[in-house]
């Protein structure tokens, strides 16, 4: 036992300990059937549950991608019906959106690992982490009723008047649905905003914060502040469906600029709800396989809550050719361009961090330079996108669906996937297979690009969006984005079959395989029920490589039993002796 | 656990390291919930300026159907609610669980009263046929005083501001009829009264919007 003194003078008895390779009692095993699972308060359980619901709802809305894309084959009817083709594209944009990418990295990934990195027994409210995932759930419910009442094909941006005059009991289901859905986010915004400023063990400073915690923190405060406003603009266009009340439909005397300004000032932050999370995986990844210092820690830290600010002051963007003033249109054209600032500096200083860094090819590593350069490309074209001569050309075009897809798909899934690989050893205990986990890497970087570079190139000349016939001049284009799509799912699926076959065959994973100074990986794998042994004291920070990896074990707080105040109970490293 | 405490009270969970972590934790997520409650409220706020930046002359005519008497008997009502429900917390600071519950008991009249109110201005509005959107049928008297022919708009804007806000004081009686049950079965004591504090902080919003809410829509000229 050693004592260290911290700033405020309260002693705190440190001891060091490694954690155990082979834990007996796990969360895994702690309690088991169905039961126990469905009504556990563990945020390692519900991430995985979260997991699993999302994996589910992205395999639906990637089938519908692919009948899609055949669908595209020919330049007239290839084997689905016009209609049917508009419900198509709308589930798979409103699934996508509203069932896998906003939940899919902090709900899944970010309810396992936030509590973990900060030192946590768990989030501030896990009766309502649960309850956030049961109201997820009757969401996707209020969703297939919809189906079940002939659908909806508004687009996923439920439009009106298209939304209020074509088939409005769909409709009605669906949105509802997201109303619904929306306060599943909101309580793990507020969860998670809680548990970052109440819960941190101590040692953890905000200097010490993970850049993953960095990420969902900004990524919460969006959730908090933007997913209220799409729940009332949801619900007023519910109202304007059920009881005609005429604020959006131009035919009841409402304006449908109106429901757009509502809707993007919801869906335009909502992108960087997509985003951001998968920002602060990136960070995590590149230091653990870079063997090397963050480069730009608060640089980092801070674009994340940049981002947060100015994505609220970007949604004019989306309504250039809408009919809202020139004014306006050049002011939000301007702040767009600025959202580019904080993004150039996250993506130069990952880079920075590459340089003169071990670099470990390992899997999630390989997501991440896919993501580095998928996401650049999106970027980049979503300045141009951003930029108004061009967009009165480029808009509604695919052009723009190439965009969305390489920010989105080539961002947020790539992050999700770099993520997933990363702490796949950490919630199961088991290794996947490394080779097979390249090949598919690979594979989804041919097959996305395939799919995703020609329609930039269709849609800048000219291509609209969502037809359903095309003129035979895209019709290679829209060949070769098929050949794609097709690659992109076989890719999926061997992702699917090797993650599968780990949890039965797998190697079993070490606590710290990729010797990782994050602190989730200073505990047992799988984590036990409490995630750790004992209330950790933080020493050293997350990214400090440059020290020895056997300085990386924990303290333990004995006489305060661990209090929540990171900075009350500050320990200096220097001041601890060996035990 | 090896270092879990055995003196944990039995109202501190497990992951919490004492009650006054707790009770900060909670105290937090509710600002963090009502800052959520204000933007969703902000939404139908920026529809109301939207359509009376539009049609001034509307909100003025719309505003003389509504009746300044009984909504200002309401406004009253809830700040006198929101009186006793700081006065509940209080008892409850000072360990009166006898004050505390009559505090709540009163708080709940007082949201039931509003709510009263409430209907019979709904009641009669409806009767008059000044209703939402499809169900909009004003008599003929009504339609002489409001011929502006966006008016049922206004009235759109109007039952929904009002409706989820009434939504919002029906949650907040059953929240606090679960405090008095609570605080009957002894749950809430000097030690331990988070969940009526952060009532208390739900139920100052609710009247806060309501405050909002009055001079709107009713006292406009």
């Amino acid at each position: 036992m050693a004592a260290a003194q911290s700033k405020n003078m309260t002693t705190l008895q440190v001891k060091r300990f490694k954690p155990s390779e082979n834990p007996t009692n796990t969360y895994l095993t702690d309690e088991k059937g169905v039961w126990a699972w469905m009504t556990t308060v563990d945020h390692k359980k519900i991430g995985l549950m979260y997991l699993v619901a999302v994996a589910f709802f992205f395999a639906l809305a990637g089938f519908l991608a692919i009948a899609l894309r055949t669908e595209l084959w020919t330049p007239a009817k290839t084997f689905i019906e016009a209609d049917t083709y508009n419900q198509l594209f709308t589930l798979h944009g409103a699934m996508m959106v509203f069932f896998v990418l906003v939940p899919s990295i902090p709900a899944a990934l970010g309810n396992f690992v936030l509590p973990m990195q900060l030192g946590a027994k768990d989030v501030a409210f896990p009766r309502l982490n649960l309850a956030s995932f049961y109201i997820y759930v009757i969401g996707a419910v209020f969703t297939f009723i919809s189906l079940a009442n002939n659908g909806f094909d508004t687009g996923w941006t439920f439009y009106t008047p298209y939304s209020s005059d074509t088939n409005s009991l769909g409709v009605i289901w669906v949105t509802l649905g997201v109303f619904i859905l929306g306060f599943s986010s909101i309580l793990t915004g507020t969860n998670f905003i809680t548990t970052i400023h109440k819960l941190r063990a101590p040692g953890i400073t905000w200097d010490k914060l993970p850049l993953n915690i960095w990420a969902l923190y900004a990524t919460s405060v969006i959730q908090v502040l933007a997913t209220p406003v799409l729940a009332i603009t949801i619900l007023l266009l519910s109202m304007e469906n059920i009881l005609d009340i005429g604020i959006f439909d131009p035919a009841k005397g409402g304006d449908p600029v109106l429901y757009q300004h509502f809707f993007w000032f919801y869906s335009h932050p909502a992108v960087y709800i997509m985003i951001v999370p998968g920002f602060g995986i990136i960070s995590e990844v590149i230091t653990t396989f870079s063997k090397k210092h963050i480069f730009g820690y608060w640089a980092i830290a801070l674009s994340s809550l940049a981002i947060a600010f100015i994505g609220f002051l970007v949604w004019g963007h989306h309504m250039f050719t809408s009919g809202q003033s020139a004014v306006a249109t050049t002011v939000f054209s301007f702040l767009t361009f600025l959202v580019g600032i904080p993004t150039g500096i996250k993506i130069l200083n990952w880079v920075a961090t590459l340089y003169k860094g071990s670099i470990e090819m390992k899997t999630p590593m390989l997501y991440v330079f896919i993501f580095l350069f998928l996401f650049t490309i999106g970027g980049f074209t979503g300045i141009m996108l951003g930029a108004l001569s061009v967009d009165i050309h480029l808009h509604d075009t695919y052009y723009v669906v190439a965009h969305f897809h390489y920010v989105m798909m080539g961002g947020t899934l790539m992050a999700l996937l770099a993520g997933l690989h990363y702490w796949w050893p950490k919630m199961t205990g088991k290794m996947y297979n490394e080779t097979l986990g390249k090949i598919s890497a690979v594979l989804i970087f041919i097959g996305f690009n395939m799919t995703f570079l020609p329609q930039f190139v269709m849609g800048a000349q000219g291509m609209p969006r969502r037809y359903y016939n095309y003129i035979d001049q895209f019709q290679p284009f829209h060949q070769t984005s098929t050949i794609g799509s097709y690659i992109l799912g076989a890719a999926f699926l061997i992702i699917l079959y090797y993650l599968v076959r780990s949890l039965f065959g797998g190697e079993k994973a070490s606590a710290n395989p990729w010797n990782s100074r994050g602190l989730e990986w200073q505990a047992t794998s799988p984590p036990d029920f409490h995630n750790f042994d004992h209330t950790p004291v933080v020493i050293n920070g997350p990214y400090d490589y440059h020290k020895p990896m056997e300085e990386f074990q924990l303290g333990l707080a004995v006489e305060h039993n661990g209090h929540g105040h990171g900075e009350h109970h500050e320990v200096k490293t220097d001041q601890t002796e060996k035990a | 656990m090896a270092n879990h405490s055995a003196s944990h009270p039995a109202h501190v969970q497990h992951h919490f390291v004492d009650s006054d972590q707790q009770f900060e934790s909670a105290k937090m997520g509710m600002w963090v919930f009502l800052v959520n409650e204000i933007l969703f409220f902000g939404g139908l706020f920026c529809a109301y300026i939207v359509f009376r930046a539009w049609y001034p002359e509307l909100f003025t005519q719309a505003a003389l159907e509504l009746n300044k008497l009984w909504g200002g008997v309401n406004t009253i009502v809830l700040i006198g609610s929101s009186l006793t429900v700081a006065m509940a917390i209080r008892s409850a600071q000072k360990n009166q669980i006898k004050g505390l519950r009559i505090n709540l008991l009163i708080t709940i009249a007082l949201a039931c009263v509003f709510m009263v109110i409430k209907y019979f201005e709904y009641e009669h509005k409806l009767h008059l046929g000044i209703a939402p959107g499809s169900f909009w049928n004003p008599t003929p008297e009504i339609l002489e005083e409001l011929s502006h022919p966006k008016a049922n708009i206004f009235f759109g804007i109007y039952y929904m501001m009002t409706g989820v806000h009434g939504l919002h004081v029906l949650v907040g009686i059953g929240l606090m009829i679960w405090l008095y049950i609570r605080a009957g079965k002894g749950h809430f004591s000097s030690e331990y009264y988070t969940p009526v504090e952060i009532t208390g902080l739900y139920w100052h919003l609710v009247d806060l919007i309501w405050i909002f809410l009055f001079p709107l829509l009713y006292l406009i000229e």
